[in-house]
């Protein structure tokens, strides 16, 4: 068990690297489209609705292999200059990751975005605040605040979701483990060790938003 | 299109068996989360250390590692230790266990620790009164249960089981890695052979789509009877 650890632990670097960059794009994706939701003009709402049902409606492994397999089908992108990008599967999978964890996002954060008391956005008005000042000062933190515990959730799925990049070649934790299964024919060492670090990651990322929770948390 | 007519030059009626085996997988799955619901919601909610902590440890094991470790573990190590258990009785040959099942196990043991959540809290917030007034009116323990407390969490709980449903669902995508041809499976083998994946796996994600809507619709109706007087 100690003499498989290392490779184990180099895999999870590549996991929280994978996870880490997904969760910075998927935010930016998902508030980018929770900011869509809440527009009243219909088409853009439609649209950004049909995003996150698409993403939300799907398993994540479709969308792996759609970005993966199926992007790379279409002449026009091989030609062009994404082509740098779409062939390597680490893009591939941080493409996928952010675009579904960009639709969760989005929908906690529309839902953090509704809740918000429209007495807040009343006392800004009247004094005078700008709307952009009142959306980046106000909506903005309180929304990011309001949704902590659900996008805590979040984080950890896409934890576990990210173990879905060892099936397109990526040796993070759950391809070593993978690779240290064909090569000794111990699969309950392997993993097993795969899934206490994984528990680990869990607890680690659980007890981070549970303490950031306290600092900011907000009460309405 | 032609690559999705039924017969033997397009892949319609394989994807469409395919469908059907995702449906059936997800509902076995779903059978098998239920059962393991029924035995670990009472540990969770026991006032017994012990049992306590065994409830716990279920759910929070499997909810904080990826299904797809759950899925291998089972794969992988099932297969072995259904021939050890053959060698103790003397065959030694090679024991290939089924995919459905294994498939089905594992993604059961993955949403029975959702619908143990999801029931847990549907107790919980039972009033307490109901407790009380089946108790009073002199109910066994079990009739209380049957007739008092599992109507009603059935009721308070179908809102949050139409997610674990949502997640098997989609979760029995995975068990295409083990070689069970379901919607992923199919499409990954048509995608292989016609060497058009991006139109394989589009109509893959339609199936999905197609399914989740389906039972969101179904599940709405259930609702509306289930939340009749109410």
């Amino acid at each position: 068990m100690i003499s498989i650890f290392p490779s184990l632990l180099s895999g999870a670097v590549i996991t929280l690297k994978l996870l880490a960059s997904s969760m910075f794009f998927g935010l930016l994706i998902g508030l980018l489209f929770a900011i869509l939701r809440i527009n009243k003009n219909p088409i853009i709402n439609k649209f950004a609705y049909g995003y996150s049902y698409f993403f939300r409606g799907t398993p994540l492994l479709v969308q792996l292999y759609l970005i993966y397999y199926g992007l790379a089908n279409i002449e026009f992108l091989r030609n062009s200059f994404f082509w740098v990008i779409i062939r390597e599967p680490y893009w591939c999978a941080i493409i996928a990751f952010s675009l579904n964890t960009g639709a969760y996002t989005s929908e906690i954060l529309r839902s953090a975005f509704q809740t918000i008391k429209e007495g807040y956005i009343e006392a800004a008005q009247s004094l005078g605040v700008t709307k952009k000042i009142t959306f980046y000062k106000i909506q903005i933190p309180i929304a990011i605040k309001q949704s902590l515990p659900a996008y805590g959730n979040e984080i950890i799925l896409m934890l576990k979701g990210t173990s879905l990049a060892s099936v397109i070649t990526i040796m993070d934790l759950m391809g070593e483990a993978r690779k240290v299964n064909v090569l000794t024919f111990k699969p309950f060492e392997a993993f097993i060790t795969a899934g206490i670090i994984y528990l680990f990651l869990t607890f680690i990322i659980h007890n981070i938003v549970k303490y950031l929770e306290k600092k900011y948390g907000f009460q309405t | 299109m032609e690559l999705l007519s039924f017969g033997d030059t397009g892949w319609g009626d394989e994807l469409f068996f395919a469908t059907l085996m995702t449906i059936a997988v997800s509902i076995g799955a779903m059978a098998i989360g239920f059962l393991f619901a029924l035995i670990f919601t009472p540990l969770k909610l026991s006032k017994n250390k012990t049992l306590n902590i065994i409830g716990n440890c279920y759910t929070t094991i499997i909810r904080g590692v990826p299904e797809l470790l759950v899925i291998y573990l089972l794969f992988f190590g099932g297969t072995g230790a259904a021939m050890y258990v053959a060698s103790i009785f003397g065959y030694d040959g090679y024991i290939e266990i089924n995919a459905f099942l294994t498939g089905a196990l594992a993604i059961g043991i993955i949403s029975g620790a959702y619908s143990t959540e999801v029931f847990r809290g549907a107790i919980l917030s039972i009033d307490k009164g109901q407790f009380e007034a089946s108790k009073v009116l002199g109910l066994k323990k079990s009739i209380q249960f049957y007739k008092v407390i599992l109507p009603q969490m059935l009721r308070l709980s179908i809102p949050n089981l139409s997610n674990v449903w949502q997640i098997t669902l989609k979760d029995t995508s995975l068990i295409s890695v083990t070689g069970l041809v379901e919607i992923m499976r199919q499409s990954y083998i048509a995608a292989g052979s016609t060497r058009d994946p991006l139109f394989f796996y589009s109509v893959a994600a339609i199936l999905y789509l197609i399914l989740t809507f389906l039972s969101m619709k179904i599940i709405n109706k259930l609702e509306v009877r289930y939340n009749k007087g109410f």
